[in-house]
């Protein structure tokens, strides 16, 4: 599978190296190049300094190839930006970001994006474990 | 109206501070305290200190009884999410977003905000109409950007030249609007005007059919 990460932070990195060492190809994109260094020395996919929230930089890191699309950089609004630019303009089959306010999150379900919320899934597991 | 306001950097103060006295009720949402303390100082409590993309933030605002919702802060994606937040969530009969990234009016469009405004292509455009290159100036879009109002100069090269605007078939798809001759009163085209050199045409046209006009003119 190709997959295209947007966001080259603790969770884009864990992802991309453990996408990598299962044989995919994995294209990693950050706008600051020191969060490369996260990525293991093994990785054998491909590290580029872009902004995803812009259509040209997300084609010329290929997106029209691609079978996945994620989303993680730290801010919502600029994973649910480039996640609908890849689903909506370049019809990428598989896109799914991360979205951290909750309430946002429910709008973009209910607009049939998919979207992880880290904090609600934090807090729901801390609330089980804490009442079990 | 009662129209709210994302983001209070210049255009957002400028802006509210236009519709305020045009006796429109005005709410403008900023997350920085400083902001809102100078619009406050000099409009008067119409701010909201907040996250304009939180549900929240926009409840508190009154945004289900809001006609228009504005979101003109200075990042692209701020906007696409708080104008989608009170368009989908709220309901918000109409929305407007201004756009830095020409690219970006394509996918707003696509994902229902009403408006959009590129400043970018606000600069370029004037720069078409005062730079002499180009045959097709852009002088308005109507209907969200369904129409333009154009303007092209027929060169002295020409095949239309002395010819009856009646006599070009190929001109069918657009409406020619007004000719403006230099040194005489603009007209309105007929179909026995005939074109003469340095003709200035406004036309009323759909935007992929400007290629077409030009060829039609031979001013491509």
């Amino acid at each position: 599978m190709k997959v295209l990460i947007m966001g080259c932070g603790r969770v884009g990195s864990e992802l991309a190296a453990l996408l990598d060492a299962k044989g995919h190809q994995v294209t990693v994109l950050d706008v600051d190049s020191a969060t490369f260094a996260k990525l293991p020395a093994t990785f054998s996919g491909v590290a580029l300094l872009s902004d995803g929230t812009d259509e040209d930089s997300l084609r010329a890191a290929g997106i029209e190839g691609m079978d996945a699309f994620v989303a993680v950089t730290r801010e919502d609004n600029r994973n649910i930006m480039s996640a609908q630019i890849a689903k909506h303009i370049f019809n990428t089959p598989k896109v799914i970001c991360r979205i951290y306010d909750p309430l946002r999150e429910e709008l973009y379900q209910s607009l049939d994006l998919e979207a992880i919320t880290p904090t609600k899934i934090l807090a729901q597991m801390l609330e089980e474990r804490l009442t079990k | 109206m009662y129209i709210i306001i994302a983001g209070g950097e210049h255009i957002g103060y400028y802006l509210s501070k236009a519709l305020l006295s045009e006796g429109h009720e005005v709410v403008v949402i900023d997350k920085e305290a400083k902001r809102i303390k100078r619009i406050e100082e000099e409009l008067g409590s119409i701010c909201l200190l907040g996250d304009s993309c939180e549900a929240g933030t926009l409840d508190e605002a009154g945004v289900e009884r809001a006609n228009l919702f504005i979101a003109v802060t200075e990042r692209d994606e701020d906007n696409l999410v708080a104008c989608q937040v009170a368009k989908h969530k709220f309901n918000v009969p109409r929305t407007i977003a201004r756009i830095n990234n020409p690219n970006n009016e394509v996918l707003f469009k696509k994902l229902g905000i009403d408006v959009t405004v590129s400043s970018t292509n606000l600069i370029l455009e004037h720069i078409e109409e005062v730079v002499p290159t180009h045959p097709l100036t852009h002088l308005l879009a109507i209907q969200r950007g369904e129409l333009a109002i154009v303007e092209v100069k027929i060169p002295p090269s020409s095949t239309v030249v002395g010819k009856r605007i009646g006599g070009l078939p190929s001109l069918a798809e657009s409406t020619l609007a007004l000719i403006i001759r230099e040194g005489q009163k603009p007209q309105l085209p007929t179909l026995d005007t005939i074109l003469e050199a340095d003709d200035r045409v406004i036309v009323a046209i759909k935007p992929d059919q400007e290629e077409a006009l030009c060829a039609a003119l031979s001013c491509a």
